[in-house]
């Protein structure tokens, strides 16, 4: 297909609370529009097939893979990545538990084990572990061995409680 | 990486399929595009154009209907995990639906588009074939039945015309003397096996009046085992507990198993052996319940 012919899209959707009103090629990938175009490099490429969980942004709520996702499938819906969740300064408390339970050691996980944390725990405001490690068991880490994740979730709303 | 395609957007199955035929063989429809945009951005296959029939009404619903369920194709693994007439009524397809792939898969995954790309790696169509379900395609001209033991064709490779749309897939309620079953093995992403076992018992629950086998993800494609079934079909529980291992075996056989990352398939078909054995105590755990 020739260039001249190519398809654009209108997309209108919200990132992190601010409304965009732009225009896409069909097969622009959500992940490419916002580390690119919106300069949010929290969500990373990694596996790149889904499997990693490195790219996780929040659509209407719902985790999802943005490097897999064409950024249309935005269209209308507000997007969270991890550079909305801290508000007027001050960290969520899931942020606030990773760094007091030492949930992440090089990070690059961690935006995506964050959000994916905010789903489940918008769900399930006090899950067992079992549950927190079946939730999160699409999402990666190759440095913490998970323990600290998970331990990290439990200690949501907890902080300070730590040993 | 993707390259550019086209996308078209219709508001009726009538309009999807006139675009399908339109394209011919360089348009594919596109639901969650779990399985298609990988194997696009790998460059595996191109299309022109992709259809997204996420815009046709209606086809995400869960609805009872007599003594079946209706599953739209458009319903998300996640929506079928979370359902509560699926939750209620046939919890074995929720246990596997919350099993599928991960979180983030089955958030935008759709049960139509599963069923249709194929892909050998999968949970679902092992399970439907159990359940005896039907796919039901439809096209500008119509709509067809098409029993889950006619739909896959081969790896990749469903029985579904260019220019149909999946609509629904519908699944008769097991009846209240039967128990199902789904186990499945992995230690990659996607399950390197996979069985499903509906074992019908008469009234008195002491023996086997009916029974389905399937197999998936060892060989090419899932598929019911009849032969299997026939070593236990009549036969009363204690002495189907006895023969399950050889039904297994020839499960296993049938499977046309392949070696691969997965393993050996004679690693697979063994494996095909156990879990359609632990599936039988399971169920027979729960007839006996």
């Amino acid at each position: 297909m020739a260039d001249r012919e190519r398809q654009t899209l209108p997309l209108s959707f919200s990132v992190n609370g601010t409304r965009y009103d732009i225009e896409v090629e069909p097969h622009e990938l959500l992940l490419d529009v916002i580390r690119k175009r919106l300069g949010l490099t929290g969500a990373k490429r990694s596996c790149d097939v889904q499997v990693c969980g490195a790219c996780t942004v929040l659509l209407d709520g719902r985790p999802v893979s943005s490097c897999t996702l064409p950024a249309f499938e935005a269209r209308d819906k507000d997007v969270l990545t991890i550079e909305g969740m801290a508000r007027d300064g001050k960290l969520h408390p899931i942020q606030e538990a990773f760094i007091e339970y030492g949930g992440f050691q090089c990070g690059f996980c961690t935006p995506g084990m964050i959000l994916t944390a905010k789903t489940l725990l918008d769900e399930n405001p006090d899950p067992t572990e079992e549950e927190v490690i079946e939730y999160m068991n699409g999402n990666i880490c190759r440095c913490t061995g998970y323990k600290k994740i998970v331990e990290s979730i439990m200690g949501v709303g907890k902080a300070g409680e730590a040993s | 990486m993707l390259r550019p395609f086209r996308l078209e957007e219709p508001e009726s199955v009538k309009e999807a399929s006139e675009s399908l035929a339109r394209y011919g063989d360089s348009a594919k429809i596109y639901a969650g595009g779990t399985e298609l945009l990988l194997a696009m951005k790998e460059g595996l296959i191109h299309f022109e154009c992709l259809v997204n029939v996420k815009k046709i009404p209606g086809l995400d619903q869960i609805a009872q209907d007599n003594g079946s369920l209706r599953l739209g194709a458009l319903s998300t693994h996640r929506q079928l995990e979370r359902s509560e007439t699926l939750q209620e009524k046939l919890p074995v397809l929720v246990e596997m639906e919350r099993n599928v792939a991960n979180l983030r898969v089955r958030e935008v995954g759709t049960i139509g588009g599963n069923l249709t790309f194929a892909e050998p790696h999968a949970d679902p169509g092992t399970l439907l074939l159990a359940l005896d379900a039907t796919v039901v395609a439809q096209k500008a001209g119509g709509s067809r039945d098409i029993p889950m033991t006619e739909f896959f064709v081969d790896a990749y490779e469903a029985a579904v015309e260019e220019d149909e749309v999946l609509t629904e897939i519908v699944v008769p309620l097991p009846d209240a003397n039967a128990a199902v079953r789904y186990r499945k093995f992995g230690y990659l992403e996607r399950p390197s096996a996979g069985v499903a076992l509906h074992v019908m018992a008469d009234e008195a629950r002491k023996s086997v009046r009916d029974v389905r086998i399937a197999v998936g993800c060892v060989g090419p494609k899932s598929m019911r085992v009849e032969e299997a079934e026939a070593v236990v079909r009549g036969k009363s529980l204690d002495e189907a507990a006895q023969l399950m291992a050889e039904a297994g075996d020839i499960a296993g056989r049938a499977a046309d198993a392949i070696s691969d990352l997965h393993g050996s398939a004679e690693y697979k078909e063994h494996i095909v052996k156990v879990l359609l054995t632990r599936a039988f105590n399971d169920i027979r755990a729960e007839l006996a319940g």
